[in-house]
């Protein structure tokens, strides 16, 4: 199951030129950049990794390309992704953010029933994934 | 751009230079900076060389990207910095850095305090450089060979391969003052061989400081009375033998002086016209602590 998160999600992969532009976009927009990781897809996990600290003052989307792929290549099997922010006053909030890299087999979300008071169900959902410990989820 | 057309062998040559609009950046260079003639030729043949690569390339003849990496060195006030934004210019025109700007840095952006802090330091500069020139000023403190253990080599190691690797997205340029430039040199020959430029950066002249102190004070729009301006040049001659002349940037604090002089002289008087806010006169000058300490 492909993980829709983010802007773009419905999309193909963007390759790395694609990548580049929405970068040199959201740094014409004055947004600055961060890289984000994580092996937990759970989509209220909102509290990804950080890859190094936010990059602020860019002019140029090569220096956060080139941190994009270094994400890639530490961590080849978990979601990375960039978020660009918008500083300005009144918005001051992720303006964009989008998926560059995810594991090659994302096996989904189970969908679990809960029974409580009064045989009531209540569902949740649960990545098959972190049924592993952390760390050994999507391993090859 | 098509300035070649494969049917004919004869290039516009002219007509690339004014595409790229180089002739306007190097007329201006020469209008704004006095001197310096040196610089400018080479400044010249540089943007001469881009402009018959980026040709060359078009016409499929393989060239290697020129390395752009650059060392200007010279004595205080000189005008390293201002060349180098007009150097940023012109790379930008000719395509060869991509946005232009100019990132500033000292040993204080690059270095860090402890252990683990000075690589993120470095790269972080470098990001926000990339696409345009980094501006390595005073680079010599980079390397302090007291210290062996000092952080400054680590920072030298990342630009080191980041000038080797990343030619693309960045031209780093080093300044600093001429002998302390080639000691750091010497220490450090990987970072001579990689940069191709080394443009030295003559003092001025009397003459031509003159001549810049009067584009200083037409900017400002102030006028130098005739009695001032004998003043001036006997005041430039008398600074030049004196410890820590910085060029063109004493000639800025000595006029920047006078106007002060000037406008307590103004104050001090009950009526003046409208002319005598624009003029320095020559006590202006001659209170200068230079005329007073020889005498």
């Amino acid at each position: 199951m492909r993980l829709t998160q983010g802007t773009f999600s419905y999309l193909p992969a963007l390759t790395d030129e694609q990548i580049s532009a929405q970068i040199a976009y959201a740094l014409d927009n004055d947004w600055s950049i961060s890289i984000e990781f994580t092996d937990d897809p759970h989509p209220r996990n909102v509290y990804w990794e950080m890859w190094g600290l936010p990059m602020f003052e860019l002019r140029d989307p090569a220096g956060a390309l080139a941190e994009v792929r270094k994400c890639r290549e530490t961590h080849p099997n978990q979601y990375v992704k960039v978020n660009a922010y918008d500083r300005r006053l009144g918005r001051q909030t992720t303006a964009l953010s989008f998926i560059v890299n995810r594991p090659k087999h994302e096996p989904g979300f189970a969908l679990e029933r809960i029974e409580s008071k009064d045989r009531t169900i209540r569902y949740s959902l649960r990545a098959y994934a972190t049924r592993e410990p952390h760390g050994n989820r999507y391993a090859e | 751009m098509a300035i070649v057309t494969p049917s004919s062998d004869r290039i516009d040559v002219r007509a690339m230079l004014g595409d790229a609009g180089i002739a306007d950046v190097l007329e201006r260079l020469d209008a704004d900076l006095v001197g310096l003639q040196p610089v400018k030729q080479r400044i010249r043949e540089i943007a001469a060389l881009l402009v018959i690569e980026r040709l060359r390339s078009e016409l499929g003849i393989t060239s290697q990207k020129p390395s752009l990496h650059m060392s200007f060195t010279g004595e205080p006030g000189t005008g390293k910095t201002t060349v180098a934004l007009r150097m940023a210019e012109i790379l930008l025109r000719l395509g060869y850095v991509r946005k232009g700007h100019v990132v500033t840095v000292t040993r204080d952006d690059l270095v860090g305090q402890f252990i683990g802090h000075t690589a993120p330091k470095t790269k972080e500069v470098i990001k926000r450089a990339m696409g345009g020139v980094l501006f390595i000023d005073e680079a010599y403190y980079l390397h302090r060979p007291e210290n062996e253990r000092d952080y400054g080599q680590e920072a030298i190691e990342i630009l080191l391969q980041l000038m080797e690797n990343d030619r693309e997205d960045l031209v780093v340029i080093l300044a600093g003052y001429r002998d302390r430039m080639e000691t750091f040199f010497q220490s450090n020959p990987g970072m001579h061989s990689r940069i191709a430029h080394h443009i030295d950066f003559p003092d001025y002249t009397t003459d031509e400081l003159f001549e810049i102190a009067n584009l200083m004070l037409d900017r400002q729009q102030y006028r130098l009375s005739s009695a001032a301006q004998e003043v001036l040049r006997e005041y430039l001659v008398r600074r030049r033998e004196q410890p820590n002349f910085a060029n063109a940037r004493s000639v800025r604090n000595a006029l920047d002086r006078a106007r002060l002089r000037q406008a307590k002289r103004l104050c001090e008087q009950e009526f003046i016209e409208r002319e005598d806010l624009f003029l320095i006169d020559a006590p202006d000058i001659r209170a200068s602590r230079v005329f007073t300490d020889s005498v």
